[in-house]
């Protein structure tokens, strides 16, 4: 057992000896954590090193590719995502993309609710505006727009769109969420507020966030996880990585030398 | 908050996505099945007819073609007379819509967002639009009753141009686009004069784009029917002066459609035609491709 | 003078010919029916009479406008689920994929036949065909010819279809998947909506090209003069009825037939633009 990689009693997301392989090309490569409940966990590490493809694997959105394959379990509170129907993983999981990206034809209140029309499952109106207001309110949107909730989303500031997009997410409840690089396309004062925002939401959600951006993993992440070339070098509480790296690569990336 | 009592069938949702995609490519294989069926039903039926004195005799006159199928014969003679005319009228047509197109395509390039060449570039979009038997229309009124005071090639080839005319314009244009601003630059800054720079440096670098367009378009007059119904008339001689009235080959396919003792030889004359017109299509297919 | 501003003046003067060529076309045509219209006023246009005789010469388009329109229509709306689903064959399900440039490919060939062939073909394969299925009874008329039209303008609604479909950004699909949406759900809830002008206008272009096509309708639509009174009927649309009658033309009936070339020209052009505006709005 690698004395780098902490470990999590009683963990919401469990992964064990993952490799995900594009054709031949390993990307992840045996890779064993567990995300504790209600923290944030961020993934670091240099361009390349697999960050993306670990996420999109705990929803199976990496099922999207044909040319990927992989090995090893997932366990959600103790469920094998890869046993489960994708379906009903991913309205377990919420899911936050680099780009803001609402949908462009949909109103904002649309967009919040579009989890569950695409689903096709509908609610009573009162049900639907419930759940749009709590939605909203979590991101600290709904001030904002409670009156133009009719309007596109698309016309909302780049930041206003990215909390959309994570009101969005969270309208299923979902136990655990994910986010790549959720900021990487915002300005700074945009940036602060997604990142108060994930503070505030770790009450209520578990957050695991990919990011490029080391204070940013060291102001508001709990645990963070550095990988290299597919592999997961270090795995820690947040404040004892950044004071004190047990490997010679992550004081290097920490220290700015590479990535 | 608890999200309460999501009711969906996950199963139903899967066998509609299934049924859907099962969908989607019996319709596409039903959407392309016509040319495969069309192509098959033309070697089927013409390869026979088809020969070296097809290609080189002039149609036979229906009483030869009736004599031939009470004998159990092949039907004699073959389609000369309507390969020249289409060689012919195709090649006038080329002749007139190529410069013009191609100049014209130059003037719209070197005016990006004129009002003058927004104007010209719209009025070529709504040239290209009109329907062919208009065209045969115009040119009958323009040319048969006023220059050749006759159903004439000319008249026809007046046809096919102004339809060739707006795709080898657009062509040009969009092909002169991707050729990067700097080259016309560099041409410039040494001294050479403008319009060699345009006819020496940007058409022979545009040049197979060019010839994309040019092929793609012959191979749309090629099959053109109506409009020559309407001007060139069609003939059971080969003609080579253009104020007189000419054959080719969709006339001739017309003429054996409409007369009962020849309609063996419209799948020859079918065949050799879809010959022609996907010779030029895959051609200038592979001209673009080369350019990649 | 210098030789830039020759070039200058070369390059605008051949363009003009274009204008000319365009001028010269509405003059021509609105010259051509001025006699008809001037006989008939503007009843010409709603009159469904089409009577020849010498003495008693009538001439109304109605029944070719009509013949026109139906079948333009219906071949659009036969068309509409086969080219739905090849354009999303090439630009979603198998993009970039060897299936679909075969299949894109025999698409593209499928505007190179000519009308001609595409008539032939219904004539002699897919009129005995309908007759034997007992879905037709004489196998000439609107349906028949619509039918065929149908297939001749597939191409054009599904090559520009294809390229929006195929550019609808992938994050918007992707955030859609990770809500939970199947391929199906993720197709008709995103990627169709924020397709739907491109889609809207590759149809209104189709159906630009139906309204102008000749040759097969000409073959197959049963050439008669009366008012079309259904899908089964035969009639005449307004290029067939050019295509069929001219031959014998002169005098008020030529000038009856530039008319409908006139109607025509004014139909066709009016979609176009209608097309090329929705096409101009997206981008
Ligand atoms: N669709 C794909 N097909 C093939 N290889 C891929 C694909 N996506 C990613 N890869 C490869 O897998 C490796 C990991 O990619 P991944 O996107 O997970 O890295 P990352 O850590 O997220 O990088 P970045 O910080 O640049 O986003 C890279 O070498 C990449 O080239
Ligand atoms: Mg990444």
């Amino acid at each position: 057992m690698n004395t780098n990689i902490l470990e999590i009693k009683d963990p919401i997301l469990s992964i064990e000896n993952l490799s995900v392989a594009y054709d031949k090309n390993v990307a992840v490569k045996d890779v064993s954590v567990g995300i504790k409940k209600n923290t944030v966990t961020a993934i670091m590490g240099p361009s390349g090193c697999g960050k993306s493809t670990l996420l999109r694997v705990l929803n199976r959105m990496h099922e999207l590719y044909e040319n990927i394959h992989t090995t090893g379990t997932v366990l959600l509170n103790g469920e094998d995502v890869f046993k489960m129907s994708p379906i009903k993983l991913r309205r377990r999981t919420g899911m936050v993309f680099q780009r803001p990206n609402p949908f462009p034809t949909m109103s904002i209140y649309d967009n919040v609710i579009a989890g569950y029309k695409l689903n096709g499952i509908s609610q009573k109106k009162a049900e639907r505006d419930e759940i749009v207001e709590r939605s909203l309110r979590d991101v600290a949107l709904w001030d904002e727009v409670k009156d133009s909730l009719t309007k596109k989303g698309t016309f909302l500031s780049g930041g206003q769109q990215q909390r959309l997009c994570i009101a969005r997410a969270l309208a299923f409840n979902p136990e655990i969420i994910l986010l790549d690089e959720p900021t990487s396309a915002l300005d700074p004062v945009a940036t602060s507020k997604i990142e108060d925002l994930l503070i505030t939401l770790k009450e209520n959600y578990t957050i695991v966030m990919v990011t490029h951006n080391m204070s940013q993993a060291a102001r508001i992440s709990d645990y963070s996880l550095f990988m290299y070339l597919g592999e997961l070098v270090e795995y820690g509480k947040t404040k004892n990585m950044f004071t004190n790296p047990q490997d010679r690569r992550t004081e290097e990336y920490l220290t700015g030398k590479f990535g | 908050m608890k999200v309460t009592g999501i009711k969906d069938n996950i199963k139903l949702r899967i066998n509609k996505d299934r049924i859907f995609l099962s969908l989607v490519v019996l319709f596409s294989v039903i959407t392309v099945s016509p040319i495969v069926l069309i192509i098959f039903k033309l070697i089927e039926k013409g390869y026979k007819q088809l020969s070296f004195s097809f290609l080189i005799e002039k149609t036979p006159d229906t009483l030869q073609a009736m004599s031939a199928i009470s004998a159990h014969e092949v039907i004699p003679g073959g389609i000369a007379n309507g390969i020249l005319g289409t060689f012919l009228m195709v090649a006038l047509a080329g002749v007139i819509a190529i410069p013009v197109g191609i100049i014209s395509g130059v003037y719209l390039y070197e005016n990006q967002g004129k009002l003058m060449a927004n104007l010209v570039r719209n009025v070529s979009d709504i040239l290209q639009g009109v329907p062919s038997i208009v065209l045969g229309l115009i040119s009958y009124m323009w040319v048969v009753k006023h220059i050749t005071h006759g159903f004439s090639a000319l008249s026809g080839s007046v046809a096919l141009s102004i339809m060739m005319l707006p795709m080898i314009v657009r062509s040009t244009e969009e092909t002169l686009k991707m050729i990067p601003q700097t080259l016309k630059e560099a041409g410039l800054a040494l001294g050479i004069p403008y319009w060699r720079v345009l006819f020496g440096i940007l058409i022979p670098t545009g040049f197979s784009g060019l010839m994309t367009g040019i092929l793609l378009a012959v191979s749309r007059v090629i099959g053109e029917t109506a409009p020559l119904m309407l001007t060139a008339l069609g003939s059971t001689v080969i003609n080579t002066n253009i104020s007189k009235p000419t054959s080719a080959i969709p006339l001739l396919i017309w003429e054996f459609y409409n007369d009962p003792n020849m309609v063996d030889l419209i799948w020859s004359s079918s065949l050799l035609l879809m010959i022609i017109v996907l010779t030029f299509n895959l051609v200038s297919k592979q001209v673009a491709a080369q350019r990649k | 003078m210098n030789s830039d501003k020759i070039t200058k003046i070369v390059l605008f003067s051949v363009s003009f010919i274009i204008l000319i060529v365009a001028g010269g076309m509405v003059f021509s045509l609105v010259g051509g029916a001025i006699p008809a219209f001037k006989t008939f006023g503007l009843g010409f246009i709603t009159s469904t009479q089409w009577d020849p005789t010498d003495g008693h010469e009538v001439y109304g388009a109605m029944p070719f406008i009509a013949g026109t329109l139906i079948t333009s229509f219906a071949a659009l709306i036969i068309s509409f689920p086969l080219s739905f689903a090849t354009s999303l064959f090439l630009g979603e399900y198998y993009r970039n994929t060897f299936v679909a440039k075969i299949l894109g490919t025999m698409v593209d060939l499928l505007a190179g036949i000519p009308s001609i062939v595409y008539g032939l073909w219904g004539f002699y394969v897919l009129r005995p065909f309908l007759i034997d299925i007992g879905f037709e009874n004489q196998g000439f008329g609107v349906f028949t010819a619509s039918l065929v039209l149908a297939i001749m303008i597939i191409p054009y609604a599904t090559s520009l279809s294809n390229e929006i479909i195929s550019m609808v950004p992938n994050d918007l699909k992707e955030a859609a998947y990770s809500l939970g949406a199947t391929r199906y759900e993720v197709i008709m809830h995103v990627t169709v909506p924020a397709a739907r002008s491109g889609i809207f206008a590759g149809y209104i272009l189709a159906f630009g090209r139906a309204l102008g096509e000749t040759m097969a309708v000409t073959m197959l639509i049963g050439n008669s003069i009366k008012m079309p009174n259904g899908l089964f009927s035969t009639g005449n649309s307004m290029a067939s009825v050019i295509a069929n009658q001219f031959g014998e033309a002169d005098g008020l009936k030529l000038s009856a037939l530039i008319s409908i070339g006139l109607l025509l020209f004014v139909i066709t052009g009016i979609v176009n633009w209608i097309g090329k505006l929705i096409i101009k709005k997206m981008s």
